[in-house]
């Protein structure tokens, strides 16, 4: 509910919304400071993957085998693997693989989803019902099974990573665009457009996608740290992202394990890293909605 | 209401079907089969081609594809799953005592996230905006972020270093010894516990910052109601619906979902064995799992949508 100005001063000032994306930017600080942590965990992740070659003290993949398991000290700040190979790079170089599995898979996901929702929506009907009895099934297999089957079928690597994770998110995020899209469908401009004569793959993309972005994109924000996490449980597993790729979920596979207690840095660090990423992720995503939800809105 | 349980029930019908065609041909289109990966696991060569026909002829895969369809449907339809190709043992056989481990872990998972999830939630609600809110918000994100494989290497680690204890890493079932039993899996009902709880918890807070804004509310303060019993007589008993939706929902994916916090606790639940039916392109076994696993969650999906009906009388059902 919106607050009724009291004063002249208010009313003007609430007739004309601040103005800028640095207003918009300065306000999202303010009024959700946990979505403003999570963006800061973001950014900071996207310049850690961006400037990689930089701020990486060693190569990810050289091995060192002189200085294989040593703990964390002023040589290696975070230790090194049973290789050898330097933690700290290692994390460095996995926001890469991270980042590009979490944008790849959830942009496919939300693109397709996007486009079978609207479509669903848009040509209602038979199609509408076959195309939910087919998202049913989907959504009968756990995620993690869906995405171990189309891992099988495909193959280990991150191409086919970014693709197992994403095929499990198309029909979620179809349902919940088809629900937004049923409303929009009913629209007067929806009506004018098809009275104008125009095509359905016009109407569906310029008319009814552009209208259905806002749940959209709340979809593909949750879903990135959920595609982080996934990836790593596929890369955890060995059938995910292969070595020698520096990956997060990888890194805790195997030795990290077998060396638990006499290296614990190599299971503990990968692990925070994971956390950290999703955990910025979601603190956005979560504020992104409740800011696109106004139910939730604090009066 | 009998005309729409009948309808849902019925509605099931199809979709496990779907589920059926999907896994066949999904399976189908892995590389390879159960008598290549048995025999490139043993020696690391192949043996004879004709030998190799035969074994896929004892085990009917050379048969067309729509022929080894039918015969599986048949076989379901008898309720009969019919033999593991890797191992030749009867599908319920194998599958019986690592349903057991998958559905008690999947229920001590879920209990720990309603006993988190319920109070937090209703907590988060009502001091909305303060330091206690985001407290608990932060909590559960952190349990929705926390890979929870990574918690139980944590839990393992934490227990080796500072107790010098491990947990039993192999299965005993709780009729057999119920202490052992529960010393083993509880570490992972945690883990899970915790992770799963997150959503409940975010759910429980909206539903509730919801209902506590109705007018039915206002009118109970207004008439000086005591708060706890605003809380628990009108405010929960709305709220409640949904989370407890979500709980079983999640419940339902607990079954088939926790391959990676088995392999962690060295579990031999229903999704180590999907992992291991993959591999071994054991597709009786492997179908059988998902339709066993689709089954429950499409079950489980109904019991919930009737118990809507019967618990929230606005709720008319056509």
């Amino acid at each position: 509910m919106a607050v009724i100005p009291q004063t002249v001063d208010a009313l003007t000032s609430a007739t004309e919304p601040r103005e800028g994306w640095r207003a918009a930017v300065g306000d999202f600080i303010l009024q959700r400071p946990l979505g403003a942590a999570g963006a800061a965990i973001i950014l900071l992740m996207v310049a850690l993957a961006a400037s990689a070659d930089v701020l990486a003290p060693f190569d990810p993949l050289t091995t060192d085998y002189g200085a294989m398991l040593s703990a964390p000290g002023p040589g290696h700040w975070l230790g090194t693997d049973a290789f050898g190979r330097d933690v700290l790079s290692r994390i460095v170089y996995g926001s890469r693989t991270a980042l590009m599995v979490g944008l790849g898979a959830s942009l496919i996901g939300a693109v397709f989803g996007a486009l079978i929702g609207v479509g669903s929506a848009y040509f209602g009907g038979r199609v509408d019902l076959v195309v939910q009895r087919v998202m049913d099934v989907f959504f009968a297999f756990p995620v993690i099974i869906l995405a171990l089957a189309v891992v099988a079928i495909l193959g280990t690597g991150v191409g086919n990573v970014i693709l197992a994770i994403a095929t499990p998110m198309v029909p979620r995020c179809a349902r919940v665009v088809r629900a937004s899209a049923l409303a929009v469908r009913e629209t007067p401009y929806v009506d004018a457009a098809r009275a104008a004569g125009f095509g359905h793959g016009r109407i569906i993309l310029r008319h009814m996608l552009p209208n259905v972005m806002a749940p959209l994109l709340i979809m593909a924000t949750a879903f990135l740290g959920e595609a982080i996490l996934l990836e790593s449980s596929l890369s955890f597993l060995g059938l995910g992202v292969q070595e020698p790729t520096a990956a997060w979920g990888l890194m805790l596979r195997g030795a990290a394990v077998e060396f638990a207690e006499s290296a614990p840095w190599m299971a503990f660090f990968p692990g925070l890293a994971i956390s950290l990423a999703v955990f910025g992720f979601n603190l956005f995503g979560d504020s992104l909605r409740d800011a696109l939800d106004p139910r939730l809105r604090t009066q | 209401m009998a005309f729409y349980i009948l309808k849902r029930l019925l509605a099931i019908i199809p979709t496990l079907f779907g589920v059926a065609v999907l896994i066949f041909l999904l399976l189908r289109v892995v590389p390879g089969d159960v008598v290549e990966a048995r025999y490139m696991g043993e020696g690391g060569q192949f043996q004879s081609q004709e030998l190799m026909q035969l074994e896929r002829k004892k085990l009917g895969l050379d048969q067309p594809l729509w022929k080894q369809f039918t015969t599986w449907m048949a076989g379901l339809a008898r309720l009969d799953f019919g033999i593991s190709m890797w191992t030749g043992a009867p599908i319920t056989e194998e599958i019986k005592l690592r349903f057991a481990l998958s559905l008690q872990l999947a229920l001590m998972a879920s209990t720990i996230a309603t006993l988190l999830a319920i109070p937090l939630g209703i907590l988060a609600a009502i001091k909305q905006d303060t330091w206690v809110d985001y407290a608990v918000r932060v909590f559960s994100i952190a349990g929705l972020a926390m890979p929870s494989f990574w918690l139980g290497i944590l839990m393992i680690l934490g227990m080796l270093i500072i107790f010098k204890w491990l947990p039993p890493m192999v299965f005993t079932p709780l009729w057999v010894n119920p202490w052992e039993n529960l010393a083993q899996l509880i570490w992972p009902a945690l883990a899970v516990g915790y992770r799963y709880s997150a959503v409940s918890t975010r759910m429980m807070r909206s539903a509730m910052l919801e209902v506590l804004r109705e007018d039915y509310i206002r009118t109970a303060r207004a008439k000086g109601l005591w708060l706890k019993l605003i809380l628990s007589r009108h405010a929960l008993k709305n709220a409640i619906l949904p989370v407890l939706t979500i709980i079983s929902l999640e419940f339902a994916f607990l079954l088939g979902g926790l391959v990676v916090t088995e392999q962690v606790f060295n579990l031999n639940g229903l999704g180590m064995l999907f992992v291991e039916g993959i591999a071994r392109r054991d597709y009786t076994l492997t179908q059988a799992l998902v339709m066993l696993v689709a089954t429950f969650f499409l079950t489980v999906n109904f019991v919930v949508d009737i118990a809507y009906a019967w618990l929230d009388p606005r709720i008319r059902y056509r």
